[in-house]
């Protein structure tokens, strides 16, 4: 390391120490903020270091459980992997793990970063990313008008900026991202299974017409939101063949699943503890990512089968002898795959669903109406709903059609948990979907109680 | 049984980004709980309307593109219907998008022209900056005013013609400009404006409003709604206007765009 980058990153390590001194949260980001503000080139210079290279993975859904799973993988085939903590995912997070990171073997060692969609330009900019695995665009409650067409075209921009072109691992799936691969080399992933398919595009799907000409798209398999086997009735465009494809899912109900995946590599079988069809994708990406950084697939799929749950992410816990299962519902898409995966286990449901609306969240809440509910309600015996905007979950679920006898409305979250717990009977589960902030509201009770671990320790 | 209310839902697949589907779901279940039943058809691009078939008609807001597709769609034949439908009672209900293309059009940040139908003397030119946040108005229907809360998102800044009336005046928020003071158009038994939210699930008061124009379309004399509990929609609704205060309050003191 040069002797300004060394000097740039002493201080902004210092500036990380004396913030988590003064109690501001895990401090992830500081260092980050202080480097890029004395020394910007200092992150290139780091990142160029990194013998085995960095890959970034990037998405609206998905992201923070594939980066997890993609860390297994680089892991178990022996590369130090400096990555950066949940949820520090813009630039200063990026440069922060970079700042924090004191590779033993700087020749090998490799980076691994989450992006935000929006910060993803920033960060390939400066990182110079040996391969970059992007995943899905949802519809996102922060700002939707006009966003994901935009990120869309800051993401083509990207890849058109002078410099090396990264390996581009891809989800076949999304029209969105297929049209990034457009006449470049691509690793693409995706799902090929029928079985899994649902009959219809669901009420909150996006980008449904031809990136080339407009047409409305046609789909000969829908897997969730508007990800599917698709293609352009009028110009022929259509998803491109899968060169790692997921050939059975393998549901197996809230425990997890056991996919078949079909690599350039051989097929492999991954036993995934994380459930449902959105962790199966996720999975594939990882995959797919270990494969583009030259891992060999048997090992990349047994590393990806250990990874547990990220951060509220189906976690699995136990409160006063009472399970419970975190299941982060951030916007529709996500919101719908979790009613999914509850719904693939039979008997009844407890639910405790929490909205809040701050920035982190989206201040505007009207997306809990484009998600999925009503097929869950007849299944649920208790739907307690809380939060700042618990009045208008309750509304959704009113008007939806549920039982009022089954609705508690509790906005104190903690009042909530405790009452929604007390309602599950014995050998029961609550499954609890809230939103960002909400989520970190009830973990911190769950901390409290001694059930979870902090957040920026296990980061 | 035919239908208490027939809707007829304008671009379903094209305009439902702002949860367009919860006020659709707030006429069905008012009028369910009131042992009435609503019929809901939806209408898509290259679909005809025939304006005696309705009482009540909808409109959503989508993306740009989407939105181009609809204004195309419009033009002509299918946007004189519409007029001639309020014309002739029809109630009307359009959010955002669905506001801007019930008026004269939107002039896009590049120039660009999107035709609306004109029923509403409202024009639409898109400005630089977004216009978001919770806002409430006060909103004047047959001469009865009531706080109505909601959120807004739009880029386009909206100004009426002499004679239009607005929905509402703004008491917090920006409305059609975030300059006028206003909020919305009016014209008969047809409402357009930027507040969703959704806009009726918290609002029941409006929601039954215009369901009680579309039950007098379709019998041809004025129904009294029975009441209904709606213990939860005013809950909900004191939040979404403690909202609007405080953004209000936030902006004042400099916090916020
Ligand atoms: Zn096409």
């Amino acid at each position: 390391m040069n002797i300004v980058a060394s000097g740039s990153a002493a201080i902004a390590r210092a500036a990380g120490r004396a913030s988590r001194a003064m109690g501001r949260g895990g401090g992830t980001s500081v260092p980050g903020v202080v480097l890029l503000r004395i020394n910007p080139r200092a992150v290139d210079t780091i990142a160029d270091r990194l013998g085995g290279g960095s890959i970034l993975v990037s998405a609206t859904n998905g992201k923070t459980t594939t980066t997890r799973m993609l860390g297994g993988a680089l892991r178990a085939d022996g590369a130090e992997v400096i990555t950066n903590a949940a949820g520090a995912n813009l630039l200063s997070g990026v440069a922060a793990a970079l700042v924090g990171a004191r590779p033993a073997r700087p020749d090998t060692a490799c980076g691994l970063f989450e992006c935000d969609e929006a910060a993803l330009p920033a960060v390939m900019a400066r990182v110079h990313p040996r391969a970059i695995v992007l995943m899905n665009l949802f519809r996102d409650q922060l700002d939707r008008h006009g966003e994901l067409e935009a990120i869309a075209e800051r993401w083509q921009a990207m890849l058109l900026a002078p410099g090396a072109l990264p390996r581009l691992v891809l989800a076949a799936d999304d029209p969105a991202i297929a049209a990034l691969g457009d006449g470049r080399e691509c690793l693409w992933f995706g799902l090929d299974d029928p079985a899994v398919a649902t009959g219809a595009l669901p009420h909150a799907a996006d980008s449904t017409r031809c990136r080339a000409c407009g047409t409305p798209l046609t789909y000969d398999h829908v897997w969730f939101g508007h990800l599917g086997d698709w293609r352009c009735p009028a110009c022929g465009s259509s998803r491109p063949p899968l060169d790692v494809a997921v050939i059975d899912a393998g549901l197996r109900g809230a425990t997890g699943s056991d996919p078949l995946i079909r690599t350039p590599d051989g097929e492999v079988i991954l036993h995934l503890t994380v459930p449902g069809l959105h962790n199966v994708l996720n999975a594939a990406a990882a995959l797919a990512g270990a494969l583009a950084m030259g891992i060999r697939a048997d090992v990349a799929a047994a590393a990806i089968s250990q990874v547990p749950a990220a951060f509220g992410r189906a976690e699995h816990l136990v409160v006063d002898g009472t399970d419970l299962v975190l299941l982060l519902a951030k916007n529709p898409a996500g919101a719908n795959e979790n009613v999914r995966t509850l719904l693939l286990d039979p008997g009844d449901h407890h639910i405790l669903v929490a909205l809040n609306d701050r920035i982190a969240d989206g201040r505007d809440v009207s997306w809990i109406w484009d998600v999925d509910w009503e097929p869950l309600l007849p299944r649920v015996s208790s739907v307690t709903v809380t939060g700042e905007r618990a009045h208008d979950l309750a509304l959704r679920f009113r008007y939806g059609g549920l039982d009022p006898d089954h609705l508690h409305v509790i906005p104190d979250h903690r009042a909530a948990l405790a009452s929604a717990i007390a309602a599950v009977p014995p050998g029961g589960c609550l499954e609890v979907l809230p939103t960002y902030t909400a989520m970190h509201d009830i973990r911190a009770d769950l901390v409290a109680r001694g059930a979870a671990s902090e957040f920026w320790v296990e980061g | 049984m035919s239908a208490d209310v027939r809707l007829c839902h304008l671009y379903p697949d094209e305009m439902n980004i702002y949860a367009d589907r919860g006020n659709i779901a707030v006429f069905q279940r008012r009028l369910e709980w009131r042992g009435l039943r609503l019929e809901v058809r939806g209408v898509g691009p290259g679909e005809t309307i025939d304006p005696s078939a309705y009482d009540l008609i909808y409109m959503g807001g989508g993306q740009d593109r989407d939105q181009a597709v609809v204004a195309h769609d419009l033009a002509g034949s299918k946007g004189d219907a519409i007029i001639s439908a309020v014309e002739d009672g029809v109630a009307l209900l359009a959010v955002c998008g669905g506001y801007q293309l019930t008026g004269h059009g939107y002039t896009g940040v590049d120039g660009s022209r999107m035709p609306g139908i004109g029923l509403f003397d409202a024009d639409t030119i898109a400005g630089d900056t977004r216009l978001i946040g919770d806002v409430l108005i006060n909103a004047t229907l047959d001469g009865q005013t009531r706080e109505v809360a909601g959120f807004e998102n739009h880029a386009g800044r909206t100004e009426l013609g002499a004679g239009a009336t607005p929905l509402g005046a703004v008491l917090a928020g920006h409305g059609n400009s975030g300059v006028s003071g206003g909020e919305g158009c009016t014209r008969l038994r047809a409402i357009g404006t930027y507040l969703h939210g959704p806009l009726l699930p918290r609002n029941p008061w409006l929601a039954d409003h215009i369901l009680g124009w579309a039950l007098e379309h379709r019998t041809g004399s004025a129904t009294e709604l029975k009441a209904l509990d709606d213990t939860m929609e005013i809950a909900a609704h004191a939040v979404a206007v403690g909202r609007a205060h405080g953004d209000r309050r936030e902006r004042l003191m400099g916090r916020r765009g």
